[in-house]
């Protein structure tokens, strides 16, 4: 921890910030408090409600209620360039800059110093050297900023914002594409800001590098506040249950009920699969009547486990086999000729087609599957529509309404007729209740317990340790795009999971290189 | 009364119908003898039958051209390869005869689609910039291989496919429906015509539901380049002879407009062929119109913005609910 660690004057107040997109209440009576000095972490899962805030309070999307204060003051703050103006600038992973601009335009476009109208090229350029080398960056300001790597661009784009005089910097995953050594690079920057009184907000989902610069942190879930707290007195074991878990009374109650199943036949076998940068290799079996939870933080390989399952990333070691007998997964299709089915997380861009009907979304495997010469008649697509919309109680129960318009919790559910339609015998499901309001909530989580009990194996994804701990009959625990732990039966609680996912990463390393 | 009055405004295809009879009656109204129809050497003629013997080589093209938009992509190469299949077709049909001639140009069409489609499908070039090479370099084949003159022949078959009759009806006009009848069993007959619009709609998604999504992109580009071969084999067969410099020039545009007016999204997704072909006769009806009234043609193309505008402004929802709402001002 650095010395700025005691409180400095409260610089970035929110209070009470509430944020709702249709029926969905991104952000419910958050507060958050950013003191001068101060480097604060905002952690929480995805949806959790990160950029949501930042947006808000950038004046990005505008707040359903509460109020920010700066320095003390209430502001306003009803755009993007008002916010830059009273000083809270943000830097995103993805640089806003121009890379084919020298690095000395980027850090003054809009505000070149002028003689008679035209640029003082050599005086932004003597400027821009210097404004540099505050931040022990020395390279050649006329070089266009492409030339440079990530860690270059991010700290000219942090530098233009503390120069147009920024009390307040918001950096956005800024470390997700950098390596080790721009990352200290990087952090010397934020140390050096924050003896300059600079207030720096640092979104990241590496728990390292939070509990190696940050002062404080801020923890969001599901749109609210869990606790903001200093980080030399919070254990990493219980920021991750800050992040993840819910109240342990309230589901081991939930977790009986679904320990009666017993598993059956292998259906399908991953040995050592896994691919070189992706995820490292890993074993995985599956059974009908069983429901495999993956869990892990973001970013820990649950995702691209998935991907690699469904044939959409190719796995370059390790070998599967479905009923025994080996198969290549070379792509999503070689994947559903043998019998897999996956909704992905995604669901706007990489599940449903918004223009097409919700008859036509539901027919679409079934009918790719069974190839362009074999058309579903009309008659037998009205037939398959209607009955998967009563099945999983679609509403509207409108097979011709495009399905754009229906709500996240009736798209999950054409997605998942989708591929109901194709009776699959293993389904992956990718985050299923992301997005989705309280009520289709619990009924997707009832429709995994049905669709298992039918005898279909499941793989599910989801950042919600509860609910991995209602439905999974085996839970893995992933860290590092590794697959670490595996619990089962009795084993399977909150705490066990905290537990696995917050153990030392030297034991990852191990695993990840068996 | 609003909302009968909103939910003609948005049924499909209502908007390009209109369009087309309020031309035909403009059209009438410039020339009284515009409807009129008369039968002479076994062929029917007349100003209506000019519109679809003139319109057919752009309804060929926007034949092709609809599935590729729909894939939301574009093909900007139709006119050249209309100038290199009528290039081919003229330099073959006096020495080897139709068969061959008709199979050496489609063949070329064929080709063309094919470099179109592994330019986007498989190298993943986008298609605007992928065909504008070929737009570019196709007209430069078609002039090699006419040797810079303009190639005349005399196989009347090959004339007969410009200028005869079947029935009565012109040949290309002939041609055109038999077209319209192919794609449409085979987009609609198969399921190819709802895994096009579900790869255009959300190819990543499609990839995803086990749609080949690549060859969905290849097959129309493909189709799209032997409608064109067809538009440029029938364009030389009119006039009895191959220019290399004006056929099929700037034909690509009157293309995407005859989709586009026929209301397919340059967004990829939902299209019709038949409304396509209603698009292009729209532009013809223009064209021929505007030569009867005796304007100068340089005002048919301010003459088709304004038409286009309209038609555009007829499909938007924004603008169909504001007439719902002036309607019930109005009431």
């Amino acid at each position: 921890m650095n010395a700025a660690s005691d409180p400095g004057p409260a610089l970035l107040e929110v209070r009470g910030l509430s944020k709702s997109f249709g029926t969905l209440r991104a952000l419910q009576e958050v507060d958050f408090t950013l003191r001068a000095g101060q480097i604060h972490a905002l952690l929480g899962e995805n949806g959790a409600g990160k950029s949501t805030l930042i947006k808000a309070v950038t004046g990005v999307f505008p707040r359903d209620a509460g109020i920010v204060r700066l320095s003390g003051s209430e502001v306003a703050l009803g755009s993007a360039k008002a916010a830059v103006d009273a000083g809270i600038a943000t830097v995103y992973q993805e640089v806003n800059l121009l890379l084919n601009l020298s690095v000395a335009q980027n850090l003054y476009l809009g505000r070149q110093p002028t003689r008679f109208g035209l640029v003082r090229e050599a005086e932004m350029r003597r400027n821009a050297t210097a404004l540099l080398a505050e931040f022990d960056l020395h390279i050649d300001v006329a070089e266009p900023l492409g030339t440079y790597s990530i860690a270059v661009q991010h700290i000219t784009a942090i530098a233009r914002a503390v120069d147009q005089s920024a009390r307040v910097l918001i950096l956005d995953e800024p470390t997700a594409s950098l390596d080790r050594h721009e990352v200290e690079i990087l952090f010397a920057v934020m140390r050096k800001l924050a003896t300059r009184g600079i207030g720096v907000v640092f979104v990241t989902h590496f728990l390292d590098q939070v509990y190696e610069i940050c002062d404080r942190i801020t923890v969001l879930r599901n749109g609210r506040l869990i606790g903001e707290r200093k980080t030399a007195e919070l254990p990493r074991i219980e920021l991750i249950r800050m992040m993840l878990g819910r109240e342990l009374a309230e589901t081991t109650s939930e977790r009986a009920a679904a320990q009666v199943r017993t598993a059956g036949e292998l259906c399908a076998r991953f040995e050592g699969y896994g691919k070189a940068g992706y995820v490292a290799p890993f074993d995985l079996a599956l059974r009908r009547g069983e429901v495999v939870g993956l869990a892990g933080l973001l970013g820990s390989g649950r995702t691209e486990t998935a991907r690699l399952v469904f044939g959409d990333e190719r796995a370059d070691s390790g070998s599967a086999a479905v009923d025994g007998k080996p198969v290549r997964l070379q792509s999503p299709r070689d994947a559903i000729a043998h019998g897999f089915g996956y909704c992905p997380e995604e669901r706007k861009t990489e599940g449903i087609i918004a223009d097409l009907t919700v008859r036509e979304n539901i027919v679409l495997a079934l009918q790719a599957k069974r190839g362009l010469a074999k058309p579903l008649s009309r008659s037998e697509q009205d037939e398959i529509a209607m009955r998967f919309i009563r099945l999983l109680d679609i509403r509207p129960p409108e097979p011709e309404r495009p399905i754009g318009l229906l709500s996240g919790g009736n798209q999950q559910k054409v997605v998942l007729a989708r591929w109901l339609a194709t009776a699959p015998r293993v389904l992956v499901l990718d985050e299923p209740t992301r997005g989705i309001d309280v009520g289709a909530h619990a009924e997707i989580i009832r429709l995994i317990r049905e669709l298992c009990d039918d005898g279909l194996a499941l793989l599910v994804i989801s950042c919600e340790l509860d609910e991995i701990v209602t439905y999974s009959d085996r839970v893995i625990v992933l860290r590092d795009r590794a697959h670490v732990d595996e619990l089962e039966g009795e084993a399977i609680d909150i705490s066990n999971i905290l537990a696995a996912i917050a153990a030392s990463s030297t034991i990852g390393a191990e695993v990840g290189q068996a | 009364m609003p909302s009968m009055m909103r939910r003609l405004l948005q049924s499909r295809g209502l908007a390009q119908i209109i369009a087309l009879l309020v031309i035909l009656a403009i059209d009438r109204a410039v020339s009284p003898q515009f409807f009129d129809l008369r039968m002479q050497d076994g062929r029917l003629f007349g100003s209506l039958i000019d519109v679809l013997n003139r319109g057919a080589p752009v309804a060929l093209l926007a034949l092709g051209m609809v599935l590729v938009i729909a894939t939301r992509g574009i093909d900007l190469s139709v006119g050249a390869v209309m100038a290199i299949a009528g290039a081919i077709a003229a330099s073959l049909a006096d020495a080897y005869g139709l068969p061959l001639a008709l199979a050496a140009a489609l063949g070329a069409g064929l080709l063309c689609g094919l470099w179109n489609g592994f330019l986007v499908a498989v190298l993943g070039i986008q298609p605007i910039v992928a065909t504008l090479i070929l737009m570019v370099a196709g007209r430069g084949v078609a002039q090699l291989i006419t040797e810079g003159r303009i190639v005349t022949f005399t196989a009347p078959d090959l004339v007969w496919l410009g200028n005869g009759a079947v029935l009565g009806v012109p040949t290309p006009v002939v041609v055109v429906l038999g077209m319209l009848v192919v794609t449409g069993a085979v987009v609609r007959g198969s399921a190819l015509g709802l895994l096009i619009e579900a790869t255009g709609g959300n190819a990543r998604a499609s990839e995803l539901a086990g749609i080949r999504t690549r060859g969905m992109i290849l097959a129309v580009y493909v189709w799209c380049g032997l409608c064109a071969a067809l538009a440029g084999v029938i364009a030389a067969a009119d006039i009895m002879g191959a220019d290399a410099n004006n056929a099929g020039l700037w034909l690509e545009l009157d293309a995407i407009l005859a989709v586009v007016i026929g209301g397919t999204s340059l967004f990829g997704g939902r299209f019709s062929p038949v409304l396509a072909m209603v698009g292009a006769l729209i532009i013809q009806a223009m064209n021929t119109g505007i030569l009867l009234s005796g304007y100068p043609p340089e005002f048919n193309l301010l003459v088709k913005a304004a038409v286009v505008l309209i038609v555009l402004l007829l499909q938007s929802p924004r603008f169909a609910s504001a007439g719902a709402v002036l309607w019930r001002a109005q009431q």
